[in-house]
């Protein structure tokens, strides 16, 4: 019972923390409280028996997540402008998410229950079967790395991919870049009668052109 | 109906959080914002997995052959673990795009981005038709 409670207290605390996150402004505190979100939701998993995503969640969700964040924000705006889009649309379709969410999740079976169907497929045999075969006492393990390898793999080529695509991004992009929207005039004439397509070709191109671009945005929109 | 509250309360909480999320998603126009969004759906979406593995009476699935335990199912923790590594590389992708953004458009509001799209392409259109002539 009184893992009951601590979970009740940990996701009151998780749901008043989103609402935080959805209210504020400030993007730095936004972060914070992520961090501090996700760092519940690793609780809330060492009181569900889930141990090892426990760790991963505490060190990977709400470490590097956040310090990733941080370190973006660092270049960017720290404050969010006030929200003038109509809220209706977004209403609607939180709405009917909300409707079909829950009329899934309570034909589940019953939180716990050693007999739905998650728990009558391969996990038992993962049980009986890890230690005797791969002695290795955390089933986890055995099932993350040898069971499941090839999702191990999968994974590895998902962040080779993104990782690839953070350096691509973010090579040649100059700490010191000068401040946004200053015409960079001479530019401006011979940017914007080149076509869009010679346009995206320069992005490529880091550094010097950047102003140019800069500057033909600032030119178009006045 | 409180009995179905009493026995579903993990996953109508998860419900919750996920809907949070998807809204501060959608209505947001801040990128940054969405990102963390985002991230919010992300991690209720791994409690809604994790509960699903639990056996209540059970303990964490660290076998210990000389005793007779129930341990919770495995498989949900294994799907998460790599979920969570994906979803953090998601997120950097994600970070790396704004920081462009930023330095293209010098704003990270999505509708002050589609207004000075949307005057680019009126300027641009404004200046082919006058070379026409």
């Amino acid at each position: 019972m009184s893992i009951v409670m601590i979970n009740i207290f940990l996701v009151t605390m998780m749901v008043v923390i989103a609402v935080m996150v959805l209210r504020t402004r400030r993007l730095f505190a936004a972060i914070v409280m992520t961090g501090a979100y996700s760092l519940i939701s690793a609780a809330m998993f060492v009181n569900l028996d889930a141990v090892d995503v426990a760790f991963t969640e505490a060190a990977v969700g709400a470490g590097i997540s956040t310090v990733l964040l941080l370190a973006a924000m660092a270049r960017l705006p720290a404050e969010e402008k006030p929200v003038k889009r109509n809220q209706i649309g977004p209403m609607i379709i939180v709405a009917i998410v909300g409707i079909l969410l829950v009329t899934a999740v309570v034909a589940l079976p019953p939180f716990g229950a050693p007999d739905s169907p998650v728990h009558t497929h391969v996990g038992p045999r993962y049980i009986a079967e890890s230690y005797s075969k791969l002695h290795i006492p955390n089933a986890v393990t055995t099932v993350l790395a040898s069971y499941r390898g090839f999702d191990t793999l999968g994974e590895t080529i998902v962040i080779f991919a993104a990782g690839l695509g953070v350096v691509l991004l973010l090579a040649g992009h100059t700490k010191t870049a000068p401040a946004p929207h200053q015409p960079a005039v001479k530019t401006v004439k011979a940017k914007t009668k080149t076509a869009p397509k010679s346009q995206k070709a320069s992005k490529k191109k880091a550094g010097a052109k950047k102003t140019g671009k800069r500057g033909a945005k600032k030119g178009g929109a006045s | 109906m409180t009995n179905l509250i009493a026995t579903h309360w993990n996953y109508l909480v998860v419900v919750a959080l996920m809907l949070i999320g998807l809204y501060i998603v959608m209505s947001r126009q801040n990128l940054v914002k969405k990102i963390i969004g985002l991230a919010i759906f992300q991690t209720a979406l791994f409690l809604l997995y994790i509960s699903l593995g639990r056996i209540s009476g059970g303990t964490a699935p660290i076998i210990d052959a000389a005793k007779d335990y129930t341990y919770s199912n495995p498989l949900p923790h294994v799907l998460i673990l790599t979920a969570i590594v994906v979803g953090v590389a998601t997120t950097a992708l994600g970070l790396a795009l704004i920081l462009r953004i930023n330095d293209a458009f010098g704003t990270i509001e999505e509708d002050e981005i589609l207004a000075m799209k949307d005057a680019d392409r009126k300027a641009f259109k404004g200046k082919t038709d006058g070379g026409d002539e």
